[in-house]
C-alpha cells in the first residue's frame, strides 16, 4: 500500500465533497438546520389539546370537574356542546382531539355518595396523544376523587378521613431526566441519525457516481490497488461525518441546552466507531449500484428501516423479540444507547464498550465486503 | 401541445422506470418493508418493561402488592430483595424503572400512617418512564382498594365511603376501540412512501438529465417545455397511484388496518398529495442539477419532514408555535390527516375537502416557483 498514492486520492476525495459551494452548503447546512427544527418538532407530550364538553347535569360537581379541566395545563380549549350531533362533528373534523360527556345524574350520585360515571370519548387516529390526554384527564378524576373524600366526609358528619388508612404514597422519582423533558432524549438520538444520514449519503455516492460519470474505470486502470481505493474513499468519508457529528454535540450542548455527563472521549471514539460502520455499509452499496440514483435509493431503503427498528422514536421492547435480535446488525442501535448514556447516564467506559464493539464488527464485515466487491470489478 | 409527443415522452419515461430496479425497489418493496415495520415494529404501545420490584418487606401486604406488579400485562418483572443489586442495571438500560416497597410498609400500614411506595424511573426515555410512573400508581391504588374492600366485607369498618362518591372515567376510543397503535402508524407511512416516490425519486430522476445532458437534448426537439414535463411527471404520478393502492392492499388484507373510507377518496387524496409532492421534487431537480445535491435536499426537506412534522408520529399540537406554523407549509401533513381519516373514520368529506385544498394550493405554490426557475434555453 503506497501512502502517496492513498493521501492523493484521499486529498481528491475530500477536494470533490467541498469545492462545490452548493455541495458544501448541502453537507454543512440542512443537518444543523434540522437538528434545531426537529428536536423542538419531535415530541411524544400532550399539550394544546381541545376537548368537547357535553354537560347534561349542569350541577355543581359537573360545573366543578369541567372547571379543573379547563384549568388544567395541557388544555388548550374547552368547547362546550349542546348535543350528541355537535359532538360527533367535532371529532369527526379533528377538532377536538376528546369529549367528555357527563350524565344528568352525575351530581345527584355524588352527593348520595355512590359513584358517577363520566364517558370520555377519544379520536383514536390520534390514540398515542388520546391515550397520554385521557391519563391527564384520570389524574383529574384522581385528585377530585380525593378531595371529593373530605367534602362529602365532612357534609354528612363523619370525620374527614373517615378514621380508615389512606392509601400509600407513590413517590416517583426519574432518574438523569427528572422533569421528563423530551429533547434531551430526541437531542441525542437526532445527532446520531443525522450524522448517519450525511454519512451514508456521501459514501453511498462515492463510488457509483464515479462509475456513472466514468471516471471509475480511470481509477481502475490506474497503480491504484482496490484496497486503495476503498480506504481512500472511507477516510474523507470518516472525515466529514466526524466533523459534522461533533458539531451537532456542540449545537446540543451549548444551543439546545442538553446536559452531558459523560465522558467525551469515549463519546467520540464510538462517534469514529459509528461512522466507520456507516461508511462500510454505504460503500457496500455503493460499490454493488451501476448508478447514482441505483446507489441514493439503496441508501435510502436501507436507512429508513433502519432507523425505525433501531430505538430512536419507539423503544426496543416494544417490537417482537426476533425482530429485536435483527435490529443488534444496526449500528444506529447500538450508538443511540451510547449517545444517550453519555449525554444523560454518566455511562461508565465498560458499558460504552460493550455497546461500541458490535459497531467494529460491522464496520469490518462491510468493509471487508466492500473491498471484495470492488476487487472483483477489477476483474 | 401535442398528444403524440407527450405520449412518445410518457412511454419512454414508462420504460425507463420499468427497466430500473431501483424504481422498483422504492415503489413496491420499500413500502412493503415500511408497512411491515409500522404494523409491527414500529409500536407506540408500551409492553414488556422491565420493572424490578424491590421487595425489602417480608410483610404479607408487601408481598401482596409485590404480585400485583408481577401480574401486570406490560411488565417483565425482576424480583429482588436489596435495592443495590438493580440499581445498576438502571443505570446500564437494563431495567427501565424500579419499584421499592420498603421494610416499614407492613407496619406503617397497620399503624394507620402512609406507607410509601417508591418508582424510580430510567427518565432518558420519558414515554416509557412517564407511562411507568402512572401505571405503577394505578397498580398501587388498585391494590389498596381491593384491600379495603376486603376489609369492609370483613366487618372492618375503614370509613363511610368504601364504595365511593367517586368520580368514574370511562375512556372509549372512537375509530380505534383496540387501541393499536398500527391502525394510525400504518395509513400515516403511505405519506412517508408518497414522499420516496413523488419527491425523492421525481427529483433524482430530473437531476439526472440536467447531470447527463438529456435535458438538453430534449429541449433540443420540437416538444415544447410542457410536454417534456408533462411526460416526465405523469409516469410518477400513476406510479404513485399504484403504489397507494398497492399499501392499502396490504394494510387490509395483510396488516388488519381496515379501510373504512372508500378506495375512491384514498386515490383522489393520494393523487392530490401527488401534485405537491412532485411540484417539490421537480423544484428540487430545477434548482440542484445535480444528483448528490438533489438527493441531500429532498431528504432533508421532503423526507425529513414528511416524517417528523406531519403529525403522522410526533402530535402537532404539541409543538412549539414557531413549528406548528412551519407544518402549514409541508403538504404531508394535509395528507397525514386525511390518510387517517379515511382508514379509521370514513369519508368525511368535511375534514378531506380542506386538506386536500391545502395540498393543491402548496403544490401550485411549488409549480409556480418552478416555472420561474426553468426556462427552455441552456442559460442557467
Amino acid at each position: 500500500m503506497n501512502l502517496h498514492r492513498l493521501s492523493a486520492l484521499i486529498v481528491k476525495e475530500l477536494l470533490s465533497y467541498l469545492r462545490d459551494p452548493k455541495s458544501r452548503m448541502t453537507l454543512i447546512g440542512p443537518p444543523i438546520m434540522q437538528l434545531l427544527v426537529f428536536s423542538f418538532a419531535a415530541t411524544l407530550e400532550v399539550k394544546n389539546v381541545d376537548v368537547a364538553l357535553f354537560d347534561r347535569d349542569h350541577g355543581a360537581w359537573s360545573e366543578e370537574l369541567t372547571a379543573r379541566i379547563r384549568a388544567s395545563s395541557f388544555v388548550d380549549d374547552l368547547l362546550p356542546v349542546d348535543g350528541p350531533e355537535e359532538l360527533q362533528e367535532l371529532i369527526d373534523t379533528g377538532q377536538v382531539l376528546m369529549a367528555v360527556e357527563l350524565p344528568d345524574d352525575f351530581s345527584r350520585n355524588l352527593i348520595a355518595g355512590r359513584p358517577a360515571t363520566a364517558q370520555v370519548i377519544v379520536d383514536g387516529r390520534r390514540a398515542n396523544a388520546g391515550q397520554i390526554a385521557a391519563r391527564y384527564l384520570s389524574d383529574i378524576a384522581a385528585e377530585m376523587n380525593r378531595d371529593l373524600t373530605f367534602e362529602l366526609g365532612t357534609i354528612r358528619g363523619a370525620p374527614a378521613s373517615g378514621g380508615g388508612v389512606p392509601p400509600p404514597e407513590v413517590v416517583v422519582r426519574h432518574w438523569f431526566n427528572p422533569n421528563l423533558v423530551y429533547r434531551w432524549f430526541i437531542v441525542p438520538g437526532l445527532v446520531g441519525i443525522l450524522a448517519m444520514l450525511l454519512a451514508l449519503l456521501v459514501t453511498g455516492l462515492s463510488i457509483a457516481r464515479e462509475r456513472e460519470l466514468g471516471t471509475f474505470d480511470q481509477l481502475l486502470v490506474s497503480p491504484v490497488t482496490p484496497f486503495e481505493i476503498v480506504v481512500g474513499k472511507t477516510v474523507p468519508a470518516l472525515i466529514v461525518g466526524t466533523v459534522m457529528g461533533n458539531v451537532m454535540i456542540l449545537a446540543g450542548v451549548f444551543a439546545l441546552r442538553v446536559p452531558f455527563t459523560g465522558s467525551l472521549w469515549m463519546l467520540e471514539l464510538s462517534l469514529v466507531l459509528f461512522i466507520f460502520s456507516v461508511v462500510g455499509i454505504g460503500l457496500m452499496l455503493s460499490s454493488i449500484c451501476k448508478t447514482q440514483q441505483q446507489a441514493i435509493l439503496g441508501v435510502f431503503s436501507i436507512m429508513v428501516p433502519v432507523i425505525l427498528i433501531s430505538g430512536f422514536a419507539t423503544p426496543l421492547e416494544n417490537m417482537p423479540t426476533w425482530l429485536q435480535l435483527v435490529a443488534q446488525a444496526s449500528p444506529l442501535k447500538h450508538f443511540l444507547i451510547i449517545v444517550q448514556g453519555t449525554f444523560l447516564r454518566a455511562q461508565p467506559a465498560m458499558d460504552v464498550l460493550a455497546n461500541a464493539w458490535p459497531l467494529v464488527v460491522i464496520a469490518a464485515c462491510t468493509l471487508i465486503l466492500a473491498n471484495l466487491i470492488v476487487q472483483r470489478r477489477l476483474q | 401541445m401535442k398528444a403524440r409527443r407527450l405520449l412518445a415522452l410518457v412511454r419512454k419515461e414508462s420504460l425507463q422506470i420499468v427497466r430500473d430496479p431501483s424504481s422498483i425497489l422504492i415503489a413496491f418493496v420499500l413500502p412493503t418493508i415500511l408497512l411491515f415495520l409500522f404494523a409491527y415494529a414500529v409500536s407506540l404501545d408500551v409492553q414488556n418493561v422491565r420493572l424490578g420490584v424491590v421487595l425489602e418487606s417480608d410483610g404479607a401486604a408487601a408481598r401482596e402488592l409485590a404480585a400485583d406488579f408481577a401480574a401486570t400485562r406490560y411488565f417483565e418483572v425482576l424480583p429482588v430483595r436489596d435495592r443495590r443489586e438493580v440499581e445498576d442495571l438502571l443505570v446500564a438500560q437494563k431495567l427501565r424503572a424500579l419499584v421499592v416497597i420498603p421494610q416499614d410498609f407492613d407496619r406503617r400500614l397497620a399503624a394507620g400512617s402512609r406507607p410509601a411506595v417508591q418508582v424510580l424511573t430510567d427518565g432518558s426515555q420519558p414515554n416509557t418512564a412517564s407511562f411507568v410512573a402512572g401505571y405503577a400508581e394505578g397498580v398501587v391504588a388498585t391494590w389498596f382498594e381491593s384491600r379495603k374492600h376486603e376489609r369492609t366485607h370483613e366487618g372492618v369498618g375503614l370509613g363511610p365511603n368504601g364504595g365511593g362518591p367517586a368520580v368514574v372515567l370511562e375512556p372509549r376510543f372512537w375509530f380505534n376501540p383496540e387501541v393499536e397503535s398500527r391502525r394510525f402508524l400504518v395509513p400515516g407511512s403511505i405519506a412517508i412512501i408518497m414522499t420516496t416516490i413523488g419527491t425523492l425519486l421525481t427529483a433524482l430522476v430530473v437531476a439526472r438529465e440536467w447531470e447527463r445532458g438529456t435535458m438538453e437534448a430534449l429541449f433540443s426537439t420540437p416538444s415544447g417545455i410542457l410536454e417534456i414535463l408533462l411526460g416526465k411527471l405523469l409516469p410518477y404520478f400513476a406510479l404513485g397511484l399504484v403504489a397507494t393502492l398497492g399499501c392499502g392492499l396490504l394494510a387490509v388484507t395483510v396488516f388488519d388496518v381496515p379501510l373504512r373510507g372508500s378506495w375512491g377518496a384514498l386515490l383522489a387524496l393520494s393523487a392530490t398529495f401527488l401534485v405537491p409532492a412532485l411540484g417539490q421534487g421537480l423544484l428540487i431537480s430545477a434548482l440542484a442539477r445535480n444528483q448528490f445535491i438533489a438527493a441531500q435536499v429532498a431528504v432533508f426537506s421532503g423526507f425529513l419532514p414528511a416524517f417528523l412534522l406531519s403529525g403522522f408520529l410526533f402530535e402537532i399540537e404539541s409543538m412549539p408555535p414557531a413549528i406548528r406554523a412551519l407544518t402549514y407549509l409541508i403538504p404531508a401533513r394535509y395528507f397525514v390527516t386525511g390518510l387517517q381519516t379515511v382508514f379509521a373514520a370514513g369519508d368525511v368529506w368535511a375534514q378531506l375537502g380542506p386538506n386536500m385544498l391545502a395540498m393543491l394550493a402548496v403544490g401550485a405554490g411549488f409549480f409556480a416557483v418552478t416555472a420561474r426557475k426553468t426556462r427552455k434555453s441552456l442559460d442557467r
